[in-house]
């Protein structure tokens, strides 16, 4: 195989390693051979070619394969044949970029639905950012669900629209019985376009952009934009700013976890929990507002630094939180942990294997919960992880029990966290002006969020404006997981599977 | 049993005696929303709530209007699982076109009279995603929309006090 490691730095702490087009595959076999994670593929489009970069993990290595793929004949070989993780965001690729990928196991279209043309192709340069016209969008009505043939099958459709406060997305089940054969999931009802318009922003405005990407998880998704910025341009982030945008990231790992411990509890009629994690849930919020401004923490993390610093008073009203909030989980955790009626429900139910975890490309508390304990933030630590003592909880049964339990772990170790990182605040400022960037400077960002490893490249353009933009939410990898571990379960524990899994919508559909 | 019972019981009653100042505004609100759906809808107002093409920021809190300190269920306003049961329909997010349809068919569904009610600045005035191949912008350019609550996302107290607006608005 030819390959050369183009200038080893600019993308770093990632390996770059670039291969001929007719390399592709045969890398990609050789990384799974040895058991590396495949972690994501996008395009970088030029005016001749467009760039390819397809990203594998393995322990504490990553190495990003890239390739140049020219539009005068744009086709590259499939990494899903050996990479099942490969397959929807090939075809995301695909309906985005125009790239088709030989060999693809399912070839047919992802992201689009209706909304424009397959011979168009939005992030091509001269797709216009409006489309084409005003036109009603039909619904998408022929996309092509496998169907099961058989005595007594039957077939439930679910969604767009759901029947609760939830995001949209269609559910294709096969059944027999109670029993879900198969499930199929259509997503992409909440593509909005965000790659195409984050084109020509400035930097504080895509960290804003990156802060709605999936608004639950605003803050590791703002922070990842910021830090492939700050890579690119080569800039130091002041010392006090990075321990405080962990803080941010941990209290919203620590508020999802919580409402989604309760909403999960909820979805087998168990509402204790719910309203009891919904109040935890509540005080820590308004205690974001009291000292962030933000009930969610949008707009916090910012190029540089941070919006906005952490008050005096702040730092006694978080010990004496971090202190009530373990004192308050105590007696809830315990009854989550030790319930008949939960454990009927929770235990055994949603089993995703290590191995299906691993070929899926899962992170985060689906991939700790089946045995996989790989964590950004001790594994590949970035500041100010680096200092900090890291606990991952890891578990091996898989199913709905071992997420949450993971869930309740990670509550406490966030806790545990909290405490180091406000031992450790540094004084001083917690702004910077990010320096102009080089032409066509180019980073990439490495965030461990509360549903996993988000991956987020930024490339600017001459002007110091953003050229491309792709975030890697980790629910690229959760949707094919939940499909598989609802495997042989009844439809009816449907629910309560998809919400220990809790993939992101928006996150994914972008 | 035991446990929860003393959980319970250690717990007390959270949404009668609400801490702090805003929830002050809240109560305030909720009393006059009282008022107003006993003369409008009888003591009972029903949200179908639709996700357009939200980044799930406003869904986070619009869940908090059900959590122990809103309450919201006990001024008569609940969310239902069908268009077909709805008083209201809550839009979130710029309409994305992939939604277009599904939001459309939604309204239809929804028996007069009915109010919509559009929550986040996405859903109000497009917010950073406004039109694009993707997007139809805010809910206005696809279904008429009665009440307007900015923010992003709006307050669980916002939202209360939208869903209060919406009602007014139908005198």
């Amino acid at each position: 195989m030819i390959c050369s490691a183009p200038d080893p730095d600019t993308l770093a702490p990632v390996v770059r390693l670039s291969l001929a087009s007719q390399d592709w595959r045969t890398a990609a076999e050789m990384a799974a051979a040895l058991g590396w994670r495949w972690a994501g593929i996008w395009g970088d489009p030029g005016p001749e070619a467009c760039l390819v970069r397809a990203c594998l993990v393995h322990d504490d290595q990553r190495v990003l394969l890239e390739t140049r793929v020219p539009w005068s004949d744009p086709v590259l070989d499939s990494h899903a044949r050996c990479y099942p993780a490969a397959d929807r965001m090939e075809r995301h690729a695909q309906d985005l970029l125009g790239i088709t990928f030989r060999d693809h196991p399912n070839g047919h279209r992802w992201t689009r639905h209706q909304a424009w043309r397959e011979q168009d192709h939005p992030l091509a340069p001269d797709f216009p950012v409006h489309g084409h016209g005003p036109k009603r969008t039909p619904a998408d009505t022929d996309y092509p669900f496998v169907r099961i043939q058989g005595s007594g099958v039957y077939e439930i459709p679910v969604g767009p629209v759901h029947a609760g406060i939830i995001e949209p997305g269609h559910f294709r089940f096969q059944a027999v019985g109670e029993e879900v054969l198969r499930l199929e999931t259509r997503l992409g009802y909440v593509h909005k376009g965000i790659e195409k318009i984050a084109v020509g922003t400035e930097p504080a405005a895509l960290a804003r952009l990156a802060g709605r990407v999936s608004g639950d998880a605003t803050v590791v998704h703002a922070w990842a934009a910021c830090q492939a910025m700050e890579r690119a341009t080569d800039h130091g982030v002041p010392a006090r700013a990075l321990h405080l945008r962990a803080l941010l990231a941990e209290r919203e790992r620590i508020a999802n976890h919580l409402g989604d411990i309760g909403a999960i509890c909820n979805d087998v009629g168990f509402a204790f929990v719910h309203m009891q994690c919904a109040r935890l849930r509540e005080q820590w919020q308004r205690r974001n507002h009291q000292l962030f401004g933000h009930r969610l923490l949008m707009d916090v993390v910012a190029p540089g630094g941070l919006a906005c610093d952490l008050p005096a008073e702040g730092e006694g009203l978080l010990r004496a939180d971090h202190e009530r909030l373990r004192r308050d989980v105590e007696p809830i955790f315990a009854i989550v942990d030790d319930h008949p009626s939960l454990d009927d429900r929770l235990l055994g139910t949603g089993r995703l294997s290590r191995e299906d975890a691993r070929m899926l490309g899962c992170t985060g508390y689906v991939a700790k919960a089946s045995g996989l304990g790989f964590d950004l933030r001790r594994d590949q630590a970035y500041p100010p992880y680096d200092h900090l003592r890291v606990k991952v909880p890891e578990l091996r049964e898989g199913d709905v029990a071992s997420r949450v339990r993971v869930r309740m772990e990670e509550i406490h170790a966030s806790l545990d966290l909290l405490d180091q990182l406000l031992d450790r605040l540094p004084p001083g400022e917690v702004a910077s002006d990010l320096p102009r960037p080089a032409p066509d400077a180019q980073g990439i960002g490495l965030i461990e969020g509360w549903r996993g490893e988000i991956m987020t490249y930024v490339r600017f353009d001459q002007t110091g404006r953003i050229a491309r933009f792709f975030p890697r939410d980790p629910s690229w990898f959760l949707w094919p997981a939940l499909e598989r571990l609802i495997h042989d379960n009844i439809v009816p524990d449907f629910p309560v599977c998809n919400k220990s899994v809790n993939g992101s919508y928006s996150g994914h559909d972008l | 049993m035991l446990r929860i019972l003393r959980q319970i019981g250690r717990t007390g009653v959270l949404t009668e005696a609400p801490p702090a100042t805003d929830d002050a505004a809240l109560e305030a609100a909720g009393i006059e929303l009282r008022r107003t759906l006993s003369s409008r809808f009888r003591g009972s107002f029903a949200i179908r709530h639709v996700d357009a093409g939200s980044c799930n920021g406003c869904e986070l809190e619009i869940h908090a209007l059900n959590n122990p300190y809103y309450d919201l269920e006990r001024f008569g306003v609940h969310f239902v699982a069908s268009p077909r049961h709805a008083d209201g329909l809550l839009i979130t997010g710029p309409v994305s076109r992939h939604m277009e349809t599904a939001l459309r068919r939604t309204w239809r569904a929804m028996p007069a009279p009915k109010i919509a009610i559009s929550a986040g600045e996405c859903a109000c005035t497009g917010g950073m995603f406004g039109v694009s191949y993707a997007s139809c912008g805010r809910a206005d350019n696809v279904i008429p929309i009665d009440v307007r609550i900015p923010g992003c996302p709006p307050t669980p107290t916002r939202l209360l006090q939208g869903i209060l607006a919406a009602i007014g608005d139908q005198r």
